[in-house]
């Protein structure tokens, strides 16, 4: 399918770089870059891990044990803006960095030095968000939605809380304009837009809703900003302002950011699993324009978030049909996967495993949302463990289990070494079942009525949320294995071959494993 | 019907047939009209839901176990078929459609808070709910009534563990009650899931929902959204009784609020310790939550009052402090305006700040006072 590549192995332009910690810094490489991400993403997701701990600690039974309600606040709204902003968006740029030159024939992304300055901006923003818990006052406690009025009422911890968010913000920006650089400029001869790998298509789609909305996030956390120190009254009823206009602006950013957290994920799962199924993928044409239409409707759907807060009959209508529309477009991408995998010839590697389990979990958290769509239900369940349940359905077993299957299936590629396919199995294994015992209990809770953000319950929801505490430890502890797996394949283990999947067919596995520091010098042809 | 049936579905999906009743897997059993229509259009979607699961997952099952390297499948290299996408996009188009008819209904319904028999506002403060009777002209303060002992696990826990108040809302049974929300700090929202209410309370706006309980009961729901730190400990209990003991209840309710108006009549002659005594209630019920039983409140956000300047200094400070709040570079704070409270509770509580903990100002503010500089 795509001309092999002759490149030289032994090119020795590792001269000019600088070795030791220097060389991480000062890096403009893409690959580099790429380690630095992923690294970065997993002590957040370490880091917010723990947080979670934490609160199912607190919430294992009823009745106060650990911590005192606001700090109870602090680790729920720290745990959500660490997962997004700190876990799973950075993965996926770390996935991006690596992935896209090779995929699509190119040397390295465009813009090699900002590349640099979108990733060493996360580390003092990481230190900011985290810091924030030892300011007086503690972290926010807003919730990771960041509500006004509420948000305006918190100490300085919320001042650092919006910096974070500006320089992730800043961060996204400049990692997504590099991405629609490299892809529409980059590609190797012959690569039509239609020609490219699914990975590259969402991350191209993706690009342009980050571009879209961080600066709209920005603009809410700066209000919120001048509102609590330079006498603004944007969201403050006394002075003029509408409280809930801050939500109409969040979530404008807050829908197509959920998006951002899936689509990439759609993209891995889209690699995967033709080359496990040893198969071409079905619908390519139909799963790109599924891409497109829900990236588009992510835009017109934001107040779905907002049912309670007492909009007119029509408002809840048009929200409703708007978001019933997005079922359609993800039903599309479901069927093609499946059907990708009908007749075929599957093997089941820890990335089929973990792109099998994402699509079998991904599509509950898929029903609950539509669930969610239908404003009369969505009034009973809004702001209840329902709610958690989805979208961690979505974002644990959706988002996070798509980066799991893409770190096995790219790693030998990476590091030039066989991960170890038993621990890769235990890893799954014991991650689908731990996060169902935690996951799966909390739509009961939310169904008969346990809202969300409380440290302390009644004591009907006492044996649901024991339930969910045990999985939680269960499943925090599980990803430990996912480090020993890392940490082993890097060091040593089977050499891999330049293509270590039989039914892999994009241009990264043209490369030898690991890859030459500049992927292709000389862009190969695409037929 | 359908209700029954999922119940059980659900149930026995859960494997757990020991564990009591179907409201720990469902939603709450409805009371009211509307919570009836959402708990059949939540069965109708979740039986739909259950149908496409089966279908698509067992077709994704029968792929990965017959069509396998290891069961000696070998790959068919088909990618496209017209057909079939076409139809798998507009049949669950169709169906979509199918589940949006029922959900219009409803949406219309429980919109529709037109000619209510009754209207109570309700208005949600850090961390307690206030309700006004509109016509009845009744207003009181309710608050969670669990003991802190309780909380800390220093006492067995209740069976109505942080869903018990002081005060509930009381409604007659089979009446149109149209709530308004609307709040005094930030946004909070007023849910009794089995009624099938839940509406923000957004200070500066006043928002509208109705309910009709079919029967008479004690309802019990909580604030759903995140309010501070004791967001999960305002709680909202709605007792539904017949008519006539809601008449009597109303009768009793407004011959005590006139007996308090005349106890605190103006013109009374009030001795420090009777405004001390009075004090520690309104303390108790309005300002315990931010500035703690000690005093000490939870700085920064909430100051400790005990050795404070302002509690110790000028009383003219402090009682305009307590009835326009705190404003700080134009905004305000935490400490939310009190100008609901009357000119005795204002008087008392103040004197009751003046006099305790580590602070002996022994002044007794007197509600002229208070009245002097209302503005």
């Amino acid at each position: 399918m795509y001309a092999a590549h002759a490149h030289d192995q032994a090119h020795g332009d590792h001269a000019h770089s600088p070795g030791g910690i220097m060389r991480w810094i000062t890096t403009t490489n893409h690959k580099d870059i790429g380690t630095l991400y992923l690294w970065f993403s997993f002590t957040m997701l370490m880091v917010g891990g723990v947080l979670a701990i934490g609160i199912r600690a607190e919430l294992f039974q009823p009745g106060l044990q650990f911590w005192r309600p606001e700090f109870f606040n602090e680790l729920t709204t720290m745990h959500g803006l660490i997962m997004v902003f700190g876990a799973i968006m950075p993965a996926f740029v770390g996935f991006a960095n690596w992935q896209i030159p090779m995929m699509i024939g190119a040397p390295d992304m465009a813009f090699a030095r900002m590349n640099n300055w979108s990733f060493w901006l996360l580390p003092p923003a990481a230190c900011l968000l985290v810091g924030s818990f030892f300011v007086p006052g503690g972290a926010t406690a807003a919730g990771w939605t960041l509500y006004a009025p509420l948000s305006t009422q918190m100490g300085p911890g919320m001042d650092l809380a919006i910096f974070a968010l500006h320089i992730m913000g800043a961060s996204s920006i400049m990692g997504a304009i590099n991405i629609i650089t490299t892809i529409l400029n980059m590609r190797a001869p012959g690569m039509d837009l239609m020609k490219m790998p699914l990975f590259v298509w969402t991350w191209l789609i993706t690009a342009y809703l980050l571009i879209a909305v961080m600066p709209v996030l920005a603009g809410a956390v700066t209000m919120v900003l001048t509102d609590r120190h330079f006498g603004t009254n944007f969201f403050n009823a006394a002075g003029g302002g509408d409280p809930v206009l801050f939500q109409h602006i969040f979530w404008f950013f807050g829908h197509p950011e959920v998006y951002i957290m899936i689509l990439p994920a759609f993209g891995i799962i889209s690699q995967v699993i033709p080359a496990f199924a040893r198969k071409p993928l079905f619908g390519y044409a139909s799963m790109v324009y599924a891409l497109a239409s829900i990236a588009i409707l992510s835009f017109i759907v934001w107040a779905h978030h907002m049912f309670t807060v007492g909009m007119p009959a029509a408002g809840q209508l048009f929200f409703m049909f708007a978001t019933m529309l997005i079922a359609v477009p993800t039903g599309v991408k479901v069927f093609n996967w499946i059907a990708t995998m009908w007749k075929g010839s599957m093997t089941f590697e820890a990335p089929m495993l973990f792109a099998c389990g994402f699509i079998f979990v991904f599509s509950m958290g898929g029903f609950t949302g539509l669930m969610l769509a239908i404003p009369p239900v969505d009034i009973q369940v809004q702001d209840t463990y329902y709610v958690v349940a989805h979208f961690h359905y979505v974002l644990v077993a959706g988002s996070l289990f798509a980066i799991f299957a893409g770190a096995y299936f790219w790693i030998p590629k990476w590091t030039g070494h066989m991960y170890d396919e038993t621990l890769g199995k235990w890893h799954f294994w014991l991650s689908l079942i731990f996060f169902n015992i935690t996951f799966f209990p909390m739509h009961f809770l939310g169904l008969a009525g346990m809202p969300r953000r409380i440290p302390d319950y009644a004591l009907q929801f006492a044996d649901f949320n024991m339930v969910a505490s045990f999985g939680g430890f269960g499943f925090g502890l599980t990803q430990l294995i996912f480090l020993a797996a890392v940490i082993k394949c890097i060091r040593g283990g089977e050499k891999a071959p330049d293509k270590p999947w039989e039914g892999a067919d994009t241009l990264e596995w043209t490369l030898p494993s690991p890859p030459p520091y500049h992927s292709f010098e000389t862009p190969p042809v695409v037929k | 019907m359908m209700g029954r049936w999922t119940k059980r579905l659900v149930a026995a999906a859960a494997c757990a047939p020991a564990l009591a009743s179907a409201d720990r897997y469902n939603l709450q059993t409805p009371q009211s009209i509307i919570a009836h229509q959402i708990y059949d259009l939540h069965t109708l979607i979740f039986v739909i839901c259950c149908v496409i699961f089966v279908v698509v997952f067992g077709v994704m099952f029968y792929a990965i176990i017959m069509h396998r390297k290891a069961a000696g499948h070998k790959a068919q290299q088909f990618h496209e078929n017209t057909t079939i996408e076409i139809a798998w996009t507009i049949v669950p188009f169709l169906i979509l459609i199918g589940m949006a008819y029922p959900a219009t209904k409803t949406i219309i319904a429980m919109k529709d808070t037109s000619n209510p028999d009754l209207t109570i506002k309700a208005t949600g403060y850090q961390w307690k709910w206030g309700y006004d009777y509109l016509q009845e002209g009744i207003s009181f303060y309710s608050s969670l009534a669990t003991p802190r002992d309780q909380l800390d696990g220093n006492a067995p826990k209740g069976v109505n563990y942080l869903l018990e108040v002081d005060n509930p809302v009381v409604v007659p049974v089979g009446k149109k009650v149209r709530i308004i929300t609307t709040a005094n700090d930030v946004i909070h929202a007023w849910w009794v899931p089995a009624l099938g209410v839940k509406q923000d309370a957004i200070p500066g706006f006043v928002r509208d929902s109705w309910f009709k309980a079919d029967k008479a009961g004690t309802y019990r729901g909580q604030c759903a959204e995140l309010c501070g730190k004791d967001h999960g400990y305002m709680p909202i209990v709605v007792e539904a009784v017949e008519p006539a003991k809601y008449e009597a209840w109303v009768k009793d309710r407004q011959e005590k609020m006139a007996k308090v108006a005349v106890a605190d009549a103006p013109g009374k002659i009030w001795t420090l310790d009777e405004l001390k005594a009075r004090g520690e209630k309104v303390y108790a019920q309005h300002c315990v939550a931010c500035h703690q039983p000690t005093g000490l409140g939870t700085p920064p956000v909430f100051p400790a009052l005990s050795g404070s300047k302002v509690v110790t200094g000028l009383k003219e400070v402090q009682i305009d402090t307590v009835l326009g709040g705190v404003v700080k570079d134009g905004k305000q704070t935490a400490m939310m305006p009190f100008k609901q409270l009357s000119d005795v509770e204002i008087a008392a509580v103040i004197t009751y700040t003046r006099n305790s903990w580590s602070n002996k100002t022994g002044d007794a503010i007197l509600p002229d006072e208070v009245k002097a500089l209302r503005k």
